[in-house]
C-alpha cells in the first residue's frame, strides 16, 4: 500500500495572529490532514485555525541562494529609521 | 588535509550556534546519527504507550483515568512530532515502522519492564519521565533545527506526566500501609532501571564524543545521571519514601550523592531483546500495525472518493 501523503501544518494561535509552521503529519486527504492536525498539534488549545498544505506542494528557495538572495539587503541600513541623525529637540518623529 | 567548502560553512554554523535545517549541506554520519537517534526516540514515545495503556481501563478514579489518558496521547503526539522531524532528514515513516517491527531499530529499554500495580504508574511518571525531562531539555539546544523545535514541544508538554506521577505516590505514601508498601515497590523495581535510562558510563558509550561536537549532546551520560540521583534523592523524602539503594550518601566533598553500583549486565541483556517484556511490546506493536490495515486501506479509498480522483 502506498504511504499516505505528507502535509504541512500551520496554526494561528490566536485570532490576529499569523499562522505559524508547527510541524507535518501524514494523513489520507486535505480533510483528514486537519483532523489529524487537531489531535497532534493542538490537544492544549494551542490554535484556533488550521491550515495544511500537501508537502510537495511548498516550494522553497535554496540555502545554496541565500547570498544572492538576501546579502543585497545587507548594505541598505538606509532602510532604517535608526540610519538617520536628528536634533534632540525633534520629538514625536 | 584541507576541508571541502560545504564542510567548513557546517562546522562553522555549528560553532555559532546556528541551526542546520533540513536543506543545508551536512555531513552524511551527521545525517545518520540523527536519524538514528530522532527515531529510536520517537520509537521510545510510541513503545512507551503501552505500559500505561496497560493501566488505563483499571485507573482507580475518573479523574486518574482522564489523566492517564491524556498523558498517554501526549506519548502518541510526541511519537508524531519526533517521526516528522526524522522525516526532514530523508527517511521515510513507513522505513522507521518496518525498522521498529523488525527489532533493527531500538526503542528505550525502560519500557521492557512491566507496570504490575497502579503504583507503577505513579513511578513511571515520576522516574522515567523524570529521567526522560533530564536527558530531553538539553536536546531542545539540539543543532539540528526541527529536532530541537519537536524537544521544545515535547518539553512544555513532559512537566505534567512527571508531576501526575509524583502525586500518584505522595497520595499512595499517605495511604495504608499496604498503599505505601505498594508506592515502595513500585519505586524499588522502577529505580535502577530509570537511572539507567541516562546510557552507559561515560567511558563506554560509543556516542557522546561526535555527538557532543555536533552540539547534538550537550551533557555526558554520567553528568546528567548524577543531576537525576541528587535531585530524586531529596524528592523521595518528601513522600516520606526509599529510594533502594544503601550506598545513596550525600558526599559532602563533591557535593553530590553517591550511589551504589549499576548493573550494567542487566542493561545489556535488556538492550539484546532479553528483558522481562521485550517480545511482547513487539509483538503488539506489529499487531497493532497489522490490525490497522484495514483502517489504513479505508482511509484511503475513502479520501479517493471524496476528492473524486
Amino acid at each position: 500500500m502506498n504511504e499516505w501523503p505528507l502535509w504541512e501544518v500551520f496554526i494561528r494561535s490566536k485570532q490576529g495572529l499569523d499562522h505559524k509552521h508547527v510541524g507535518s503529519l501524514h494523513a489520507a486527504d486535505a480533510q483528514m490532514a486537519i483532523e489529524n492536525a487537531r489531535d497532534v498539534y493542538t490537544r492544549r488549545m494551542e490554535g484556533v485555525s488550521i491550515w495544511v498544505v500537501e508537502s510537495k506542494h511548498i516550494h522553497a528557495s535554496s540555502p545554496d541562494e541565500a547570498g544572492s538572495l538576501f546579502d543585497p539587503a545587507n548594505d541598505k541600513a538606509y532602510r532604517h529609521p535608526t540610519f538617520y541623525d536628528l536634533p534632540d529637540e525633534v520629538k514625536y518623529m | 588535509m584541507q576541508q571541502a567548502e560545504p564542510e567548513i560553512i557546517f562546522d562553522d554554523k555549528i560553532e555559532q550556534e546556528i541551526k542546520i535545517e533540513p536543506k543545508d549541506w551536512m555531513p552524511e554520519k551527521y545525517r545518520q546519527t540523527l536519524i538514528r537517534q530522532i527515531s529510536q526516540h520517537a520509537h521510545s514515545e510510541i513503545v512507551g504507550m503501552l505500559p500505561e495503556g496497560n493501566w488505563i481501563t483499571r485507573a482507580p478514579s475518573l479523574r486518574r483515568k482522564a489523566i492517564l489518558l491524556a498523558k498517554v496521547q501526549d506519548e502518541a503526539g510526541h511519537g508524531l512530532y519526533l517521526y516528522s522531524a526524522a522525516e526532514t532528514l530523508g527517511i521515510g515513516r513507513e522505513e522507521m515502522y518496518d525498522q521498529l517491527h523488525t527489532g533493527k531499530a531500538k526503542y528505550s529499554s525502560i519500557f521492557n519492564y512491566p507496570t504490575l500495580t497502579w503504583a507503577d504508574i505513579g513511578a513511571i511518571g515520576w522516574l522515567v519521565d523524570g529521567a526522560a525531562i533530564m536527558n530531553q531539555v538539553p536536546l531542545c539546544r539540539a543543532s539540528y533545527g526541527p529536532y530541537a523545535r519537536a524537544m521544545v514541544r515535547i518539553c512544555k508538554e513532559e512537566s505534567f506526566h512527571q508531576r501526575q506521577g509524583f502525586e500518584i505516590l505522595l497520595t499512595l505514601g499517605k495511604g495504608s500501609k499496604e498503599q505505601r508498601d505498594m508506592a515502595q515497590d513500585a519505586i524499588n523495581r522502577w529505580w535502577w532501571p530509570s537511572i539507567m535510562m541516562f546510557g552507559p558510563p561515560d567511558d563506554s558509550s560509543p556516542h557522546t564524543i561526535q555527538n557532543t561536537k555536533w552540539k547534538i549532546k550537550r551533557f555526558t551520560n554520567d553528568e546528567l545521571r548524577q543531576r537525576f540521583v541528587d535531585i530524586c534523592a531529596e524528592q523521595v523524602k518528601v513522600l516520606g519514601l526509599e529510594l533502594p539503594d544503601n550506598d545513596l550518601k550525600w558526599n559532602e566533598e563533591r557535593g553530590h550523592y553517591d550511589f551504589g553500583e549499576i548493573n550494567w549486565d542487566e542493561f545489556w541483556e535488556v538492550v539484546k531483546g532479553n528483558g522481562p517484556c521485550n517480545k511482547e511490546r513487539l509483538e503488539t506493536r506489529q499487531k497493532a500495525w497489522d490490525n490497522g490495515a484495514w483502517v489504513r486501506e479505508a482511509a484511503s479509498a475513502f479520501a479517493e472518493k471524496r476528492n473524486g480522483l
